[in-house]
C-alpha cells in the first residue's frame, strides 16, 4: 500500500482519507492538490500537475478511445438477475437498481464496434462506478461475446479492464465467469486473433486472473494496481502491510508481466499501433 | 478472491479433541453412552445388546437427521473437518502405482499441489491436486492448500505432458485459496491462474475435476476447468471464503455464518445454478466417519466419467466443453417490453453425441 492510502479497489485504506466535497474541485490523491474539475476532464481525466490518472467511466473512456461517433454499442439490453437473492447491508437487486439508475448503465461493462484511428475493432471497458467493475454473469457473457464477435469478424479486440474482481454477490456463478472469459479468449488466440489488454487502476482479483492478464499484449496506465489479492486481502490473511509500489503498474512492468505503461493522452495511437504490427 | 481470515480462526473452529463439531454435540452424547454400555457390558458379563442396537439405531436417526439439515456453515466447518480424507488419503486409498512428478522447470516445487501417474481401477491418469497435509508439519509445508503461482504452472506442466500422451486429467480441489501472499503476487499469481484457466479449456484431453473439500476460489478454479465437474456432498465451492466475504460486505469477520448462507456455496444450491454437473453422495455422517466409503464413491465416480469420456472424439470433447463453460450465468434480456431469464443460448444446444465405435467399453 503506498503512502497516499488511496490506492485499493474498493476504497479501503489504513489510513484516513480527509474528505473533500465533491463539486468544482476536486483532490488529486498524487500531488494533494486541489484542482479544477473541468480541468482534470479534459485533460483525459488525468492531474495536469502529477499525472496521476483518475478513474474514468466506461462511457468516458471509451469516447476517449474511439474516433468520434464511431463506437456503436452491443448488447446494451443484457440486465443482471438476482439469481441467489443474495442481501448483505442491502438487498442485490436494490444496490443493482440503484447503480442503474446512477450510472445509466445495466451492468458494469458497456461493449461494442467501433474504430479507433481508423482501425476497427471490437472494444469493452468496464466500469469503476458500477460496484467496483466487479465480474458478475452479464459482464462474463458480454466479455465472452467480445471475443467470439472478434474472432468471427477477425477483427482486434480491446478490453480496458478496471475492477475489483468477481461478483460477491453471484457466488459461484461470477467464479464461473472466470472459467467462461478465458476460454473465450483461448479461442480467439487460436484463431490467431489480436486481443489488446488494458490495465487500469484497479484491476484485481478475477478479472486480473482470468481474460486481463491473456492479452497478445498487456498495457497498464501509469500507477494502476495490478493485482491478484488486493491490499486488503492480503493485511486480513497474512497481517502484512505492503510496501510503497507494491502491485503498481510500474512494479508488475518491472517483474515482467506487462508490455508497456502508457499515459492516457497516448493509449489511442499505441492501440493503432500495435493493431498496424499485429492486426490483419 | 481469496480466503481472508487468517489461519488462527480456522484453527479456533476446530472440532475439540475427539473430533465432533459444534452440531454433532448429541451425537457425542449418544456415542459415549454405547461406548459406556459396552464397557460395562464386558467388565459385569451382562447382556446389554438390545438397548446397544436401540441406541445405535438411535444414533443413525439422528446423524442423517442432522447431517440432511446441515446449514451452509455447518457444511463449510465438515468441510474443513480435520479428519475429513485429504488428497493424500485419495491417494493411497484410490490410486495403484502413484509417481509423483515434482518441479515447474523454471522456479520450484510447490508442495501444495500434487501431480503425477497413477492408476484409478484401470484407468491410467494424470492427477494434479491440493494438497492439505495432516499434521502441523505437513500443514506448514504444503502452507494449508494454498498454492504459489509455481504450483499452478507445475500443474499446467504436467497436464500439457499428459495432453502430449493422451491421458486423461483427474483435478481433486482442495483449498482455501490460492496464496495471498507477496511472494506470491510478485510471482504473478493471476497470470499462473488466468494461463491455467484459458489452456486447460483447450486441452485435447478429457478432463475430470473433484471439488473434495474446500472449493476456494480464484485457487480451486486455477486446476478446476474440465470436462465434468462435480463436488462431493459436503464440500463447498465459492468465489470467496465466507470469512473474506462477512469482512467486505458485513465489515465483520464473525458474519461468516451468514455469508456463508447468503453466497449458496453447497453442493445442491451449486447443481442447481447448473455450475457442478455432478454430486457425489457421501457416507452417512460426513466423509470423515467412513473415508474408505467416501473414498470408494469417489472412484466409482471417476472411473464412469473417464470411460464416458473416452469415446468423444477430441473435437467434440473440446467443443462440448466450451459449450458447457459457456451457459454459465443468469441475466436477463430486455426484449421490448417483455424480459425473459435465460441462462444463454448455448445451454439450449445439445452436446456432440459421442460417436459409436464398436470397441467402446472395456469390463
Amino acid at each position: 500500500m503506498s503512502n497516499n492510502g488511496s490506492t485499493s479497489w474498493d476504497g479501503y485504506s489504513l489510513k484516513k482519507k480527509r474528505e473533500v466535497p465533491e463539486g468544482l474541485w476536486r483532490r488529486c490523491p498524487g500531488c494533494e492538490d486541489m484542482i479544477f474539475t473541468r480541468t482534470v476532464e479534459e485533460n483525459l481525466g488525468v492531474c495536469p500537475e502529477c499525472r496521476h490518472h483518475f478513474r474514468i467511466s466506461a462511457r468516458q473512456r471509451i469516447k476517449q478511445l474511439c474516433d468520434q461517433d464511431s463506437f456503436e454499442e452491443q448488447m446494451a439490453d443484457y440486465f443482471p438477475v438476482d439469481a441467489l437473492n443474495f442481501t448483505d447491508s442491502q438487498a442485490y437487486k436494490q444496490r443493482l437498481r440503484n447503480l442503474q439508475k446512477k450510472t445509466g448503465l445495466t451492468d458494469a461493462v458497456v461493449m461494442g464496434k467501433g474504430f479507433v484511428k481508423g482501425r476497427p475493432l471490437i472494444l469493452a471497458a468496464l466500469d469503476p462506478n458500477f460496484m467496483m467493475g466487479s465480474m458478475g454473469s452479464v459482464v462474463g457473457e458480454k466479455i465472452t461475446v467480445a471475443a467470439e464477435l472478434a474472432t468471427e469478424l477477425q477483427l482486434p479486440l480491446v478490453i480496458v479492464s478496471c475492477s475489483g474482481g468477481a461478483r460477491m454477490q453471484e457466488g459461484a456463478l461470477s467464479l464461473a465467469q472466470m472459467a467462461k472469459t478465458s476460454a473465450a479468449v483461448g479461442r480467439l488466440h487460436e484463431a490467431g486473433g489480436l486481443f489488446i489488454s488494458v490495465l487500469a487502476d484497479p484491476t484485481s482479483g478475477g478479472v486480473t486472473a482470468s481474460f486481463a492478464m491473456l492479452g497478445d499484449v498487456i498495457l497498464a496506465e501509469p500507477g494502476a494496481l495490478i493485482c491478484f489479492a488486493g491490499p486488503r486481502t492480503i493485511w486480513h490473511t497474512i497481517k502484512v502491510e505492503l510496501p510503497a509500489g507494491f502491485q503498481k503498474a510500474e512494479f508488475l512492468l518491472e517483474h515482467g508481466f506487462i508490455d508497456m505503461i502508457v499515459h492516457r493522452k497516448e493509449l489511442r495511437s499505441q492501440i493503432a499501433r500495435i493493431i498496424d504490427y499485429c492486426g490483419k | 478472491m481469496t480466503r481472508t481470515d487468517d489461519f488462527s480462526v480456522a484453527v479456533a473452529n476446530e472440532p475439540n479433541g475427539n473430533g465432533y463439531l459444534d452440531f454433532e454435540k448429541p451425537l457425542a452424547n449418544l456415542e459415549s453412552q454405547i461406548a459406556e454400555l459396552r464397557a460395562l457390558q464386558a467388565a459385569k458379563g451382562i447382556d446389554y445388546s438390545p438397548e446397544i442396537r436401540q441406541l445405535r439405531s438411535n444414533l443413525v436417526k439422528l446423524t442423517s437427521k442432522i447431517y440432511n439439515n446441515l446449514s451452509a456453515w455447518e457444511t463449510v466447518q465438515v468441510a474443513r473437518h480435520p479428519r475429513r480424507p485429504i488428497l493424500t488419503d485419495y491417494l493411497s486409498l484410490m490410486m495403484k502405482d502413484f509417481r509423483e512428478l515434482h518441479g515447474d522447470r523454471c522456479f520450484g516445487d510447490d508442495r501444495a499441489i500434487v501431480t503425477g501417474f497413477g492408476r484409478i481401477g484401470r484407468e491410467k491418469v494424470l492427477l494434479v491436486g491440493h494438497r492439505k497435509g495432516r499434521t502441523t508439519k505437513e500443514k506448514v509445508e504444503c502452507n494449508f492448500g494454498c498454492a504459489h503461482p509455481e504450483g499452478y504452472r507445475k500443474a499446467l506442466l504436467k497436464m500439457k505432458l499428459a495432453e502430449k500422451f493422451r491421458l486423461p486429467i483427474v483435478c481433486l480441489i482442495d483449498t482455501p485459496g490460492a496464496y495471498p501472499g507477496l511472494d506470491a503476487e510478485e510471482r504473478g499469481q493471476a497470470q499462473a491462474i488466468a494461463v491455467n484457466l484459458m489452456e486447460m479449456s483447450r486441452l485435447r484431453v478429457p478432463v475430470v475435476c473433484v471439488v473434495i473439500g474446500e472449493g476456494g476460489s480464484g485457487g480451486a478454479l486455477g486446476i478446476g476447468v474440465g470436462d465434468r465437474f462435480a463436488i462431493m456432498q459436503f464440500a463447498y465451492y465459492s468465489v470467496i471464503s465466507p470469512e473474506g466475504c462477512a469482512a467486505i460486505l458485513w465489515k465483520d469477520g464473525a458474519e461468516a455464518p451468514k455469508a456463508a448462507e447468503a453466497l449458496k456455496l453447497v453442493s445442491k444450491d451449486l447443481l442447481k445454478r447448473g455450475v457442478v454437473d455432478h454430486i457425489i453422495p457421501e457416507p452417512l455422517g460426513g466423509a470423515h466417519r467412513n473415508p474408505h466409503e467416501a473414498v470408494h464413491n469417489l472412484e466409482t465416480h471417476l472411473i464412469k466419467t473417464i470411460r464416458e469420456l473416452r469415446r468423444y472424439k477430441i473435437e467434440n470433447l473440446i467443443e462440448n466443453r466450451y459449450r458447457k463453460l459457456r451457459s454459465i450465468g443468469e441475466f436477463t434480456i430486455a426484449e421490448k417490453t417483455t424480459s425473459r431469464t435465460v441462462r444463454t443460448a448455448a445451454a439450449v444446444e445439445t452436446p456432440v453425441k459421442p460417436t459409436a465405435r464398436r470397441k467402446t467399453t472395456k469390463a
